[in-house]
């Protein structure tokens, strides 16, 4: 317990210094925990840490993240995708792997050791791209779709791989991987369903294991959830999340499918499902720490003995290796028309090897493919070219991008896409809200927290998700930071209030538009930092007060304008008493909050007794006909 | 028998001294319809179907209205913005109003010398009148001589209102029994208590 409380201690710590000192130098965040890693690596070593096992643990980061990624990918932009990834991924491990292995057997290499070293380089690290691609924002463009069409292809190339690689064996080796394979090879241990099933069975199992992932998927969830929900605990949402991504992964391994895969194809599922972003919000921080955990240990890793013994080789081999990748993947660019700034995020954000070609490396020593020592060294090369991604990326943000930049500009002001909006609350105020905005053509994120209430708006097509609106993370969730406007129409008040503070302070470019409860809301929520205030009954009231004018035979034009004047004087005096408000102190104590009270109830008597002028009514001014004087006046 | 609609608009109906005094004696006028425009429509959600409607029933269609900034009320040129769409009241294909009658019953607070090119309003009251009589011309519909009061300001002590609204009272009945004389009416500049043109007796 204390060793793994000091090891938790040890990484969190190093994390939390290094990252926010690369994020500000403009690093990004993967370089800060790989810095942190090497950093912590002598640390490691003294307290005889297993960093290998507790990067295979890490591992679990990459699968929720696929996870989350296929959260944002519809089917339907799945299936328009699949050109790019048969084609453009296909492509690229093909070509890679070829290259690769064609240059390892002019260097002396067998034929079979170099396809296996070509298959393992071919591979780039899922990781540190998407992690990379989503900090900066570019996974929507067209070279980080292209990238991450790549890097799906890849993960699902993993598994036959996997499955090819002992075929390449050298007898040689083999002899000698008999006495060395007890170390290593805890895999064989593990659990399969299909281990002793002959083809077609065990095709027939995997088959059945996809089905029920998507059919689960799309049938269970939602009584799941629902059956969840009646608890009212936060944090059971939380552990079914994790419960789901483990699940999958774990009913994956058993059928030997990629974990990460089938994590994908579940969250494929269920990205329309108003769970979404609730499911979102739950996992990204697992996946945030466990990747962070991952590039750690990546860092840590580094045998710096074996890379300054070897050190010319395994730095010639890591510059040969971005130089070949990147050289295939511009290449591949121009044939699939990614062109601008997108060309070179692709082909510089590719160039490396991945955390796959660790996994596969350990498996072809295993496998008696590759020698142990030069397998080492290619670890060393697959680290090194993974250290170097995060500077190729900085390479692109400062000198590629800013030059594609200035051209870009001018065409993307014509699509301008339409900013989102949140409406925070579903129910009798935010519907009418959302039923509008609907109607006018706006794409609305709606946020609740009553499942039932949702079920029957997505019955009808609405965007609703399930969750608590008052939490940051499920904010971001629901594209916060791109939202234009955020209606908030919940019920407790505190909260409206609170989540006004929040989004007033955090994101002051969206747009508030929020529902107060009564007057003495509307000044809370003023201090919170909205403008757009509206009293729930104020209009309702002012209806009922015209109707009532107008059933005391006022003529209808007369009573609208009443309440016109009415509305207009009211409001001018809420505001001006709201500026008065002070949370901090009970209004009856504020002075010149009740001195400005007591004004308006001067004006109130006054009216009351027949004063009409007493509210500066607008009323009387319009439309009153001049005097016989004004006539005799312009006669003159 | 012809089909009479009266339309009252008077955003200030209770400042009024002459308007109310007609509208509430077009109002109880048997078989003419009577519309107060911004009674019925308040909030100025005019419902174009309701009035073209209105418009086809009709044979004559009367505003009754006072001069403002030598123009109708801002609600009759909503009125006319929504209901006088192309293709029913103008267009190739728009000839329901044709053969109709558009016709104005107008206070003005000045009087009749104001309105000449020597008086301080500069033009004859026709000239400010003759956006809406263009209008009735592309609607090919006929424009007989506007009912005007001048010095309306001073009608309640001059006692011109009674005189003003009995003609009135005159000139709907004969609008709707066919004794109005329209042929001489389009002939005329203006029409007013005085010099109502009625058919002679056959």
């Amino acid at each position: 317990m204390d060793s793994f409380l000091l090891l938790a201690f040890l990484f969190l710590i190093a994390g939390v210094i290094a990252v926010p000192i690369a994020s500000r130098l403009g690093l990004g965040s993967v370089l800060g925990y790989l810095l942190a890693g090497i950093a912590i690596s002598p640390i490691l070593h003294q307290l005889h840490v297993d960093i290998v096992s507790i990067q295979h643990f890490a591992e679990f980061g990459v699968v929720m993240m696929l996870f989350l990624v296929g959260l944002e990918l519809e089917p339907r932009m799945l299936w328009s995708m699949r050109h790019k990834l048969v084609g453009l991924g296909g492509l690229q491990v093909t070509l890679t792997a070829g290259a690769i292995m064609g240059i390892a057997m002019l260097l002396g290499h067998p034929w079979s050791v170099a396809l296996a070293v070509g298959l393992v380089l071919s591979l780039s690290s899922t990781a540190i791209v998407l992690q990379t691609l989503n900090e900066k924002g570019l996974m929507k463009s067209d070279g980080g779709q292209s990238s991450f069409s790549v890097l799906l292809f890849q993960d699902i190339a993993v598994i036959p791989m996997l499955a090819f690689i002992p075929l390449l064996a050298l007898p040689e080796i083999a002899d000698l991987a008999v006495q060395a394979t007890d170390a290593g090879t805890s895999d064989h241990g593990t659990l399969s369903l299909v281990d002793r099933l002959n083809d077609w069975q065990s095709a027939l199992v995997t088959a059945a294991a996809i089905g029920l992932v998507v059919v689960g998927g799309n049938y269970l969830t939602r009584p799941v959830f629902r059956f969840i929900a009646m608890a009212r605990l936060r944090e059971l949402f939380t552990a079914f999340a994790l419960l789901l991504v483990i699940g999958i992964a774990l009913l994956m391994t058993v059928v030997g499918l990629s974990p990460a895969l089938g994590t994908f194809l579940a969250g494929v599922v269920l990205a329309n499902s108003e769970y979404r972003h609730e499911l979102e919000s739950d996992i990204a921080p697992f996946k945030g720490l466990l990747l962070g955990l991952f590039f750690i240990t990546v860092g840590a890793a580094i045998r710096f003995d074996l890379l300054f013994e070897n050190l010319g080789s395994v730095v010639a081999m890591t510059a040969g290796l971005i130089g070949l990748k990147a050289a295939v993947l511009y290449v591949l660019s121009r044939v699939f028309g990614i062109s601008g700034s997108d060309r070179w995020l692709f082909t510089l954000g590719l160039a490396q090897a991945g955390e796959f070609g660790f996994v596969l490396l350990s498996f072809t020593v295993a496998s008696s493919v590759i020698p142990r020592a030069f397998a080492d060294q290619l670890m060393l090369v697959v680290t090194l070219s993974m250290l170097l991604t995060p500077l190729l990326f900085i390479v692109y943000d400062k000198i590629i991008a800013p030059r594609f930049t200035e051209t870009q500009a001018e065409e993307s002001d014509e699509i301008d896409e339409q900013g989102s909006v949140i409406v925070a609350g579903h129910g009798r105020f935010g519907g009418i809200v959302n039923l509008m905005l609907l109607s006018a053509g706006f794409k609305t994120v709606v946020l609740d927290y009553q499942s039932e209430q949702l079920e029957r708006l997505r019955a009808y097509g609405v965007k609703a998700y399930f969750g608590d609106a008052m939490r940051p993370d499920l904010l971001h969730a629901a594209g916060i930071e791109d939202a234009k406007l955020m209606v908030i129409a919940i019920d407790e008040r505190e909260r409206a209030t609170e989540l006004v503070r929040y989004v007033a302070e955090n994101h002051p470019q969206v747009y508030i538009v929020v529902r107060a409860m009564d007057r003495h809301h509307v000044y809370e929520l003023w201090n919170a930092g909205a403008r757009d205030i509206i009293r729930e009954t104020f209009d309702s009231s002012l209806r009922a007060g015209r109707s009532a004018l107008e059933a005391l035979g006022i003529h209808p034009y007369d009573a609208e304008r009443q309440v016109r004047g009415f509305m207009v004087n009211d409001r001018k005096h809420m505001y001006e008493l709201a500026a008065l408000f002070d949370p901090d102190v009970p209004s009856h104590e504020n002075a010149e909050f009740v001195a400005e009270t007591k004004k308006f109830l001067k004006r109130y008597e006054q009216a009351m007794q027949g004063n009409s002028a007493a509210f500066g009514s607008r009323l009387d001014r319009g439309w009153m006909p001049p005097t016989l004087d004004d006539v005799e006046a312009e006669q003159k | 028998m012809s089909r009479l609609i009266v339309y009252y608009a008077h955003p200030g109906h209770k400042h009024s001294h002459v308007n109310r005094v007609m509208a509430r004696m077009a109002a109880g006028a048997n078989e003419i319809t009577y519309v107060d425009l911004y009674r019925e429509y308040p909030r100025f959600e005019i419902d174009v179907k309701v009035e073209q409607q209105r418009l086809l029933a009709h044979d004559v269609i009367l505003f009754q209205f006072p001069l403002f900034w030598y123009s109708t009320p801002s609600i009759i040129k909503e009125w006319q913005d929504l209901v006088l769409e192309h293709g029913f009241a103008y267009g190739a294909n728009g000839k329901e109003l044709a053969g109709k009658r558009l016709m104005l019953a107008v206070t003005a607070a000045a009087p009749a010398e104001a309105y000449t090119h020597q008086g301080f309003q500069h033009y004859p009251i026709r000239t400010f009148l003759t956006p809406l009589e263009q209008t009735a011309s592309l609607c090919n519909m006929r424009f007989p001589a506007p009912y005007v009061l001048y010095s309306s300001l001073g009608s309640p002590a001059s006692g011109l209102v009674e005189t003003h609204v009995a003609a009135y009272r005159q000139l709907l009945e004969a609008i709707r029994d066919d004794r109005y004389d329209f042929d001489a009416a389009e002939k005329m500049d203006i029409v007013d208590f005085d010099t109502l043109p009625m058919k002679t007796e056959a």
